[in-house]
Formats: structure tokens, C-alpha cells, sequence
């Protein structure tokens, strides 16, 4: 089943963020949400998950609207990795990633053996068990992301949602998460990631979604959504999208940083 | 690790009871516990002082410490931030006011405790309720409000000390509001000690659940974590501690700051391992206080002095010998 998000909008006072949005998130799909600075992407997916709430509209799950499930149900349909977080206090990563079991166990209960073990199957899954007893303020920024998606893991739910799991990344571990998103979705997940990348979106493939300035969202595959004139329009800069010969790999990039430095220039007709 | 605490604790207890200005020796000391258990009173002047005076003291001290310790330690995960002592939503402010209205009044010994939990546990609800009529949940705003709630009650406390104009009215008051349990008597101890327990049990249950809540809220909510409910058990527990903890003992500061960091280094941060042994640590640390506070003098020495001389330059001195990174 999708998750149907219909006529949404949300406002922080007076300022209108997210706009009549409507859109499907679908299982075993990945979606690129895309924006620039305050389009209000991090708010999407914070109503999504049900840590802000909409102004008006629904997001629909099985014919109930959100607003009928308990955190414990939202939880075991929804996983969310938020951009890295640095905790206040130190754990191990196996101590955060158990975390992810929550919806199994009871307010006064604690994590067995069996949580444990289920933790340790996706450390393992995502290539980490060597980070296991480490502590978790003194891994990398790479490291943190596949550790926080680890956990989201831990929760199996339907759904993962990332919050710009490329920011603060450097560019290896970029790919190597991005190969991550897809391969979720091709084990059954749907997979909704925000970035500043238009780039990543193209790679990925799958679903893409645009929010511009306004609030207002559009919403279709990648490779048919994304093109130049779009692009360029919502980040208010000079960019091209071009086939790399003999692939069918779309790439997306500025072709210079002012008038008059490169070839492309004369060939295209941007803002 | 438990373990070894538990028996350093039981030696400290057994010291404790045999110090004093009529002083023991610890196979007496046992000697007169096996006879109380097994029901045989000899009713001499040692077993008096023992169960009357000093028994009741320690376990008080026992308590006291560890409660302020827990819920320093509950404090800190719940709001994140390992800079918060109990007193964040003011309960010793209240308590404060409630035991200097009391001793203002001219009520007596018995009734100061009872007048000083309803002002610790007003001064919470009044901290949590401001952030509700002002229509602001954050925890920026709890800690704000908490500020204005003890900005009044010291004030209000102020002029009771200028009103009162009797020398001992004025000494009573210093001395309460620096610590003390020269008072204590078992009446207190029977009850305080039910509300000390289901706090305590209470809050080791949900330790688990304040390891999520310490990650974030946002993390804790993804995880199925409610919020709501759980920050509400977690503060009612650990003020209800904190307040009957300083109604019987006046307000002592300090403790529940310090001595959860002293546990993360034993333990870690996390908290089904942190709040027993930062309970241990603190009951240990208040009973040495405590016995040091009857014993170095010939009278009586406030709790918070020595806390801050005896404690201070020992954290200073664990904190360089640690090279310890708190935040």
C-alpha cells in the first residue's frame, strides 16, 4: 500500500511553508525530494513521520489518516534517519541501533537478547560490525549515517525516510549511500530521501519530487520531472543537464560559474 | 562494579554507626543488630544511641543522597543536557519558601517537612503550568519559567527573613536552608521512604526509555517513543524525590549536578546502569558527609557546607585525574 499525502498545507504563522501538496510515496520505490534552502523539505518529512503537524490536509495509510496511529504504529510503518546527530551523552553504536527495537518493547521493559541479535543482523547488513562496541560520538560522519541507518532498520518498518542522508558526507560516501537508498528499495522499502543534489535524484532514478519557493510541490519520475528549465528556474543559477554518451546516465551540473568561461554557453539559454 | 559498591557501602554504613561522641566497636555494633533482629532487647545506653539516634540518621542520609543523585541523573537525560541539577523545575526553592513560612509562623518541628513538600511540589506545578497558560512547550521555555518561579519564592523568602525578628526564627531558616538532618526521627523516615521507593522503582523501569529521550526528541519520536507521556513520568518522579528528599533534609545543594557525572565514569551514560549506581555513589557520598557533619565537631555542621569543602576539591581532583571529557 502507498502512503497518500492529499491537499496538504502547513504554515509557521503567517508564513505559508508547503502549499496544497499531493503526492504518493509507494513501496519498493525510492523518492528524491528536492529544493532549495527553506522550501521546506526537513518540514514534509517532519509531518510525514508526525513530529509537526499539518495545517490542513491528510496523509492517508490504508484508507486511515495518520492521525489515528499511536507513535508505537507510526514507528513500525515509518523509519526515519535524521541528518547525523552528535547525542549529549556517549552510547555504543549497538546501544543506538537496539534503540531502533522501541516499538517491540514495552514502556518499562528492556531490550532482550533476541533485540540484541536483531540489531546485530542489520550492523551486519549495512558492513558495519566493526563499529559495533565503539562509541558512537567517536565514529566518522559516513559512519554515523550507516549507523542511523541501521537503526531505522532495527525498526522494520515500510518506510524509511531520510533526511539529507548526503549532507556533511564526503563525495565516496555519497555514492555509497545513494547505492544504499536504491538497494533498499530493491529489498521492498520505500525509501523518500531530501537533498541539494538534483544530480543524486538522477542517479538514484525512481520517484522525484520538487518543492519551489511557493510551497507548491511537483511530483513524477526523475528522469521525466528534472530537466534544465526547471532546475535552473528553482535554484536561480545557470545549470545543464546532458546524456553521457553510450549510457543512458543523465548528469546534471552548472556549466560555469560566470558567462563566458566554457562551451556550453553558447549552446544554452538560461536565466 | 555493583557489587563492589554495595560492599564499600555496607562498610561505610557500619563506620558510620560506630562514630559519634559515644563510640563503638563494630562487632558491638552487629552484635546489637543480630540481638534486634532475633528479638533479645538488651536496652542498654549503646543500643539506644544506635537505633534511636544514629540509625535513622544514616538511613536518612542513604536516602536523601540517593535520591538527589537519580533524579539529578533523570534530569539530565530527560532535558538533555549535563549541566541540570534537580532543582531545574525549583522544587528547593519551594521547599525553601514552604519550610521558612513554616518556621516563620512558629509551627512546629513536625509540621516544617509537610509545609516544605507542598512548596517544592507547588513550585513544580506552577514551573510546568507557566509554559501551558503561555501556550510554549519547549524546553527552553520550562527552564525560563522555572527561573521566574524562583525568582518570586526567594524574594518571598527574603522578606520573611526580614520580618522575622527573633534571633533563633533567623538562625532556624539559615540553618535549613543549608542542610541538615540533626532532626531526623523514624515518624519522617516511614513517610518518606514509600515515595522514595516507587519513585526509584518507577524511574529504573523507564531507564531504558530515557536512553532514547536523551538521544533527542525528534529520534525518540521516529522510534515510537511518547514523548509526551514519558518527559511527564520522568519529572513527576524525579521532583516528587527531589521534594521529599528536601523536606526532611533542607535544600543541599550540588549532589544531584555531580554526582551522576561521577557515575558516567564508572558506567557510561547509559542509564539502566547509571541511575542504581549513581543512587549508591550519592547515598555513600551524603553518608560520609553526613557522619563527617557529627563527628569532626562539637556541633552540628550544615550539610552544604561541607559538600562544597569536602566535595569540591575531590570532583576537581577525579575530573583531572580522568582527563575527563563531560560534554
Amino acid at each position: 500500500m502507498s502512503i497518500e499525502v492529499r491537499s496538504l498545507n502547513f504554515s509557521y504563522g503567517p508564513r505559508q511553508v508547503l502549499r496544497d501538496i499531493i503526492f504518493d510515496i509507494e513501496p519498493a520505490q525510492t523518492l528524491a525530494i528536492l529544493g532549495p534552502n527553506g522550501s521546506g523539505k526537513t518540514t514534509l518529512l517532519n509531518i510525514i513521520v508526525g513530529s509537526l503537524a499539518q495545517t490542513s490536509g491528510s496523509i492517508i495509510y490504508e484508507g486511515k489518516t495518520f492521525k489515528h496511529f499511536n507513535p508505537r504504529k507510526m514507528a513500525q510503518l515509518v523509519g526515519y534517519v535524521p541528518q547525523t546527530i552528535i547525542p549529549v551523552f556517549d552510547y555504543s553504536v549497538i546501544d543506538y541501533v537496539v534503540t531502533g527495537c522501541a516499538p517491540q518493547i514495552g514502556t518499562f521493559e528492556r531490550p532482550q537478547e533476541k533485540h540484541y541479535d536483531i540489531a546485530m543482523k542489520y550492523i551486519r547488513e549495512m558492513g558495519i560490525e566493526h563499529l559495533a562496541e565503539k562509541s558512537y560520538r567517536q565514529i566518522s560522519g559516513g559512519e554515523r549515517q550507516q549507523v542511523s541507518i541501521a537503526r531505522a532498520l532495527a525498526q522494520c518498518p515500510t518506510y524509511i525516510l531520510m533526511d539529507e542522508p548526503t549532507s556533511h558526507l564526503d563525495f565516496g560516501n555519497q555514492i555509497r549511500v545513494l547505492k544504499t537508498i536504491r538497494q533498499l528499495a530493491q529489498s521492498g522499502f520505500g525509501v523518500v530521501f531530501t537533498t541539494h543534489n538534483p544530480d543524486h535524484a538522477l542517479l538514484v532514478g525512481g520517484k522525484a519530487a520538487i518543492i519551489d519557493r511557493s510551497g507548491k510541490l511537483t511530483f513524477g519520475n526523475s528522469h521525466q520531472l528534472i530537466n534544465e528549465a526547471l532546475l535552473s528556474e528553482l535554484y536561480g543559477v545557470a545549470l545543464c543537464i546532458k546524456n553521457i554518451e553510450g549510457s543512458d546516465r543523465k548528469i546534471c551540473f552548472a556549466p560555469y560559474l560566470s558567462k563566458g568561461e566554457n562551451e556550453y554557453e553558447d549552446n544554452n539559454e538560461h536565466p | 562494579m555493583l557489587l563492589a559498591i554495595g560492599i564499600t557501602l555496607f562498610l561505610f554504613v557500619l563506620a558510620a554507626l560506630t562514630m559519634g561522641r559515644y563510640s563503638m566497636n563494630p562487632f558491638d555494633v552487629l552484635r546489637a543488630i543480630h540481638a534486634r533482629v532475633t528479638d533479645i532487647p538488651t536496652n542498654d545506653s549503646m543500643e539506644v544511641i544506635l537505633f534511636r539516634i544514629r540509625l535513622p540518621r544514616v538511613i536518612a542520609s542513604l536516602l536523601v543522597g540517593a535520591a538527589l543523585s537519580m533524579s539529578g541523573a533523570v534530569y539530565q537525560s530527560t532535558f538533555r543536557n549535563p549541566l541540570i541539577s534537580p532543582d531545574l523545575l525549583r522544587v528547593s526553592s519551594g521547599a525553601s519558601m514552604g519550610a521558612v513560612v513554616a518556621i516563620f509562623w512558629g509551627a512546629s518541628f513536625q509540621a516544617i517537612p509537610v509545609f516544605a513538600f507542598a512548596g517544592g511540589i507547588m513550585a513544580v506545578l506552577l514551573a510546568t503550568s507557566l509554559p501551558k497558560i503561555l501556550r510554549n512547550s519547549s524546553n527552553m521555555m520550562l527552564v525560563l519559567s522555572g527561573i521566574v518561579i524562583s525568582g518570586f519564592m526567594s524574594s518571598v523568602v527574603g522578606v520573611m527573613m526580614m520580618l522575622s525578628r527573633e534571633q533563633d526564627q533567623l538562625s532556624a531558616i539559615v540553618f535549613w536552608q543549608m542542610g541538615s538532618l540533626t532532626r531526623i526521627n523514624y515518624s519522617q523516615l516511614v513517610v518518606v521512604t514509600p515515595i522514595f521507593l516507587a519513585c526509584i522503582t518507577i524511574m529504573i523501569l523507564i531507564s531504558w526509555r530515557l536512553n532514547i529521550l536523551s538521544f533527542g526528541e525528534q529520534e525518540a519520536l521516529s522510534v515510537g517513543v511518547n514523548i509526551k507521556r514519558l518527559r511527564w513520568i520522568a519529572i513527576a518522579c524525579a521532583s516528587l524525590l527531589t521534594a521529599s528528599a528536601v523536606s526532611i533534609s533542607g535544600t543541599i545543594g550540588w549532589i544531584g549536578l555531580v554526582i551522576p557525572h561521577f557515575g558516567r565514569l564508572l558506567c557510561g551514560s547509559d542509564n539502566t546502569k547509571l541511575l542504581p549506581i549513581s543512587a549508591l555513589l550519592g547515598g555513600a557520598f551524603l553518608l560520609v558527609i553526613d557522619t563527617i557533619a557529627r563527628v569532626a565537631t562539637t556541633f552540628e555542621l550544615p550539610l552544604s557546607i561541607l559538600v562544597g569543602l569536602i566535595g569540591a576539591p575531590f570532583f576537581a581532583w577525579l575530573l583531572h585525574r580522568h582527563k575527563v571529557k563531560i560534554i
